[in-house]
């Protein structure tokens, strides 16, 4: 009779298994991307890269509009949009960084080449905080109201267009109107639009 | 008008799959010779109505038919057509189609060709086959439509993510398509001889070909993925332990093991309810894969467009498909009488021990890559899953593997000699001790585990030479008589040299490029010069340029060694303007013991540019080692016994199982 068990495993094995997968579809903030559009940012404490610096939490977000960038060193596509970042800092807007799954001397390093586009930045070494982001690639925008809510994400690195169409507008809106601003309405060409 | 004979097309192929799950499936049961008739031609109907469909979304991509939805989201008019070709299975609907039609090939090939099949099997196969086409037609005519119409047609597409146009990526999912359906003949072979209640010699050696098939794809497909990733990712790694290459490489590992096993349950008789149970895991492991790509559970890189009614959808599939079969095994597989006996250390002993290896081997990736997943339905703390946990669970279990791997196919049948074994393998323990201390006196900075990792491939290579020479009794008899024999052997013999030869070919092209790549960092300006692993790379400057669908910013690197000029690259940065998005194609020379590979990223404000550029010791090998293995498999393939043999059932397989 113990043979007879030992058939019956790979059925129970399977059974655990699609009981976890049903459970991660209802459950995962990351099925779908604007998931976490218009909902306050997950919360988080992420160390600094450098530790004199402050890291980065959850509440930091709060008080200004501001941008959340994920980037890491060794993607080539964040180097892509670096300038843009750049730019932007120029201009004036917060922008923190999470840098996901990186090498902290291999950051460092980077930024040092480049430039430091970001008011404070938190590392994200094993990608945990990322996941609860919805991360799903590097690198990842998010724009944040100044009362800590995700407005808006864009997927992949940002083109100087999409700057130009649909971060930077979301952004004036947000800071003339405030978080009280209910729906973002975008041009068609927008990640996340409806049009 | 087309693109509605194609959802036409779909719906009733539909019907055709279910008349061939069902009818073929109850004749069978109540020995009804017209119902198993049945089969053949529902199966060949469904394949005709899948490719009516197919043709209508390809024709819908290249004619840049714009009120279609699919088309609109995943191309556009200046695309080049190859691209507009690729596009078709670029995309989560579009891929389905791709895979029924794989899927109902197939199906169309056992009906063709498996006149000499027994009824009642042949009807069975055939309807289990058109069950899992059921499945993932309502699948798609529910949830994925790819015919879907859009009204008013805007004037152009949103283009196909520029990533995924290239040569390397259109034909990735054919290959790996292929590999992935072609298990699930194995699957349906396991599901048939469940429901028969037997396995014998012929029924192995009916799967074994399939498997094959599926194996060699599914390996040039992986292969094929991880060069685009080396490639065109543009930061020299080539494998990157993402869900989705996992999602690839776990039906892989699982359809090695099955392909072992079933060599002995064909040739000993042995190990039947495990070849079966194999291969339903390896089946299952592919629909786990499609799942996770196509649900969003997971997140990577690459994932499709994700739904969570699709994810949902799938599941039910899933539990359906597995967890039914794995049920009938559990009720049936134990009344299957264990055939051959052996002793542990033998041939079949041996070939136990390595599917223990590679399915802890698929366990572990299954385990990383669902990590995320299943420590939140714990509520666990954080750990780390990446390369350094696979690379920390991987190579411990195929150290190991490889080590058995040049010593398996020396022991014989039943009871095998270990000492003359290694008796044999003398040259080869040579071999090891050389590779070993030259290695060390050359690259004394290096990792130990390289040295270990390249001793490895010169042990299975010298290994598998040995015993292949063995078999032509080489230099004991004379030249004469040594041809002859070889000429005698078995392809299947060729085949698993070739492959064993490519599996030590990768692992060196592993181990030499992941311990020894050199990087250099750093913004030049034109004229200025790198060193890089005694190459020196001189950049000459960018120059702007046009694609058909792309701008180009082009650079130039004049590389040479020791004042001897010795490649000129042309790394590139392309702007793809309909989807504002930007891709990177590494330059890459190769010396096919080495690549020089050449990145360039953005200007630095003034003349100057990022650059980033490798020396990669013997990646080439990785690639070549692969089509190598896919080439043994083919090999394999072309065996007589596939050909001639498998047909008939043999009077003595009467004696084997018959429960």
């Amino acid at each position: 009779m113990p043979k007879r068990i030992a058939f019956i495993v790979p059925a129970v094995l399977f059974l655990v298994l699609a009981v976890t997968l049903w459970w991660g579809l209802g459950h995962d903030p990351s099925i779908v991307p604007s998931a976490l559009i218009d909902k306050p940012a997950p919360a988080f404490k992420l160390p600094p890269l450098e530790e004199e610096n402050p890291g980065l939490s959850e509440q930091d977000l709060e008080g200004q509009v501001s941008l959340v960038n994920v980037f890491a060193s060794w993607c080539l596509p964040c180097r892509a949009e670096h300038p843009i970042l750049m730019r932007l800092a120029e201009d004036d807007v917060t922008i923190f960084g999470l840098n996901y799954k990186d090498k902290p001397e291999d950051a460092r390093n980077w930024l040092g080449r480049l430039g430091d586009p970001y008011s404070q930045i938190g590392v994200d070494l094993d990608g945990r905080v990322s996941i609860d982001w919805g991360i799903y690639g590097v690198p990842e925008t998010f724009v944040v109201d100044s009362s800590g809510r995700i407005r808006y994400k864009h997927i992949g690195p940002m083109a100087p267009r999409d700057l130009e169409e649909c971060i930077r507008p979301v952004i004036e809106r947000l800071k003339e109107q405030g978080p009280g601003l209910e729906t973002v309405e975008l041009p068609a060409s927008c990640q996340g639009s409806k049009g | 008008m087309i693109p509605e004979i194609g959802h036409y097309a779909l719906i009733l192929a539909l019907f055709a799959a279910l008349i061939q799950g069902t009818l073929p499936l109850a004749g069978a049961q109540r020995a009804d010779a017209a119902w198993m008739a049945l089969a053949r031609p529902a199966a060949g109907i469904q394949f005709i109505f899948i490719l009516t469909a197919f043709l209508a979304l390809m024709h819908a991509y290249v004619t840049s038919d714009f009120s279609v939805l699919n088309v609109v989201n995943n191309s556009h008019s200046a695309k080049p057509l190859l691209y507009k070709i690729s596009g078709v299975w670029g995309n989560h609907e579009g891929s389905m189609v791709l895979w029924m039609l794989i899927l109902s090939l197939f199906g169309c090939a056992v009906a063709l060709f498996g006149g000499n099949l027994p009824p009642t099997l042949r009807a069975r196969v055939l309807a289990v086959q058109g069950l899992i086409g059921t499945g993932f037609l309502l699948f798609m005519l529910f949830t994925s439509n790819p015919f879907e119409r859009v009204f008013p047609a805007p004037l152009d597409g949103n283009d196909l993510n520029p990533l995924l146009q290239d040569p390397g990526l259109a034909f990735h999912p054919p290959f790996l398509y292929l590999g992935y359906v072609g298990f699930s003949m194995a699957f349906s072979f396991a599901i048939a001889a469940l429901i028969e209640g037997r396995v014998d010699a012929a029924w192995a050696r009916w799967v074994r070909p399939w498997t094959l098939v599926a194996w060699c794809s599914l390996t040039l497909g992986i292969a094929l993925g991880s060069w685009w990733a080396y490639y065109e990712l543009g930061w020299g790694g080539w494998w990157f332990w993402d869900p989705v290459e996992n999602a690839s490489f776990m039906p892989w590992l699982a359809g090695t093991a099955l392909l072992h096993s079933a060599t002995v349950a064909e040739k000993r008789d042995a190990l039947k309810s495990w070849t079966i149970l194999l291969a339903i895991i390896t089946f299952s492991l592919s629909l786990i894969g499609t799942f996770l790509v196509r649900s969003g559970v997971l997140t990577s890189v690459h994932t499709f467009a994700q739904d969570p009614t699709r994810g949902l959808f799938i599941l039910g599939l899933l539990i359906i498909a597995i967890g039914g079969s794995l049920v009938l095994y559990a009720l049936r597989a134990p009344a299957m009488k264990a055939g051959g006996l052996f002793a542990p250390i033998s041939r079949e002993g041996s070939l136990v021990l390595n599917n223990l290896l590679l399915m802890t081997a698929a366990a572990t990736v299954f385990l990383g890559t669902l990590y995320p997943l299943v420590l939140d339905a714990v509520g666990g703390g954080t750990v780390s899953v990446g390369p350094p946990y696979f690379t920390a669970t991987f190579v411990p279990l195929m150290v190991p593997m490889i080590v058995l791997m040049a010593i398996a196919p020396m022991l014989a049948w039943k009871r095998g000699d270990l000492a003359g074994a290694f008796t044999r393998l003398r040259l080869a323990a040579a071999v090891v001790v050389v590779i070993a201390l030259g290695t060390w006196y050359l690259k004394s900075e290096g990792p130990v585990l390289a040295v270990l990792g390249l001793a490895l491939a010169g042990w299975l290579f010298t290994g598998t030479l040995i015993e292949f020479s063995g078999r032509l009794k080489l230099f004991r008899i004379g030249m004469r008589e040594s041809l002859r024999r070889a000429a005698h052997l078995p392809r299947a013999t060729y085949g698993m040299t070739i492959a064993h030869a490519g599996i030590a070919i990768v692992v060196a092209g592993i181990t030499a490029s992941s311990a020894w790549q050199t990087e250099k960092i750093q913004v030049l300006r034109p004229g200025e010069t790198v060193e890089v692993a005694g190459y020196i790379f001189t950049f000459e400057g960018t120059q702007e340029l046009q694609g058909p669908n792309y701008t180009i910013e082009r650079g130039t690197f004049q590389v040479s060694r020791d004042g001897a000029p010795i490649a000129r690259l042309f790394p590139e940065r392309r702007f793809y303007p309909v989807q504002g998005r930007q891709t990177t194609e590494a330059a890459i020379y190769t010396t096919w013991f080495a690549d020089l590979y050449a990145v360039i990223g953005d200007a630095d404000g003034e003349d100057g540019r990022v650059t980033r550029l490798y020396h990669n010791p013997l990646v080439p090998w990785i690639w070549v080692g692969a089509v190598v293995m896919a080439m043994g498999g083919a090999v394999s393939l072309s065996d007589r016994r596939h050909r001639v043999g498998a047909p008939a059932r043999r009077r003595a397989a009467a004696a084997s199982a018959r429960a």
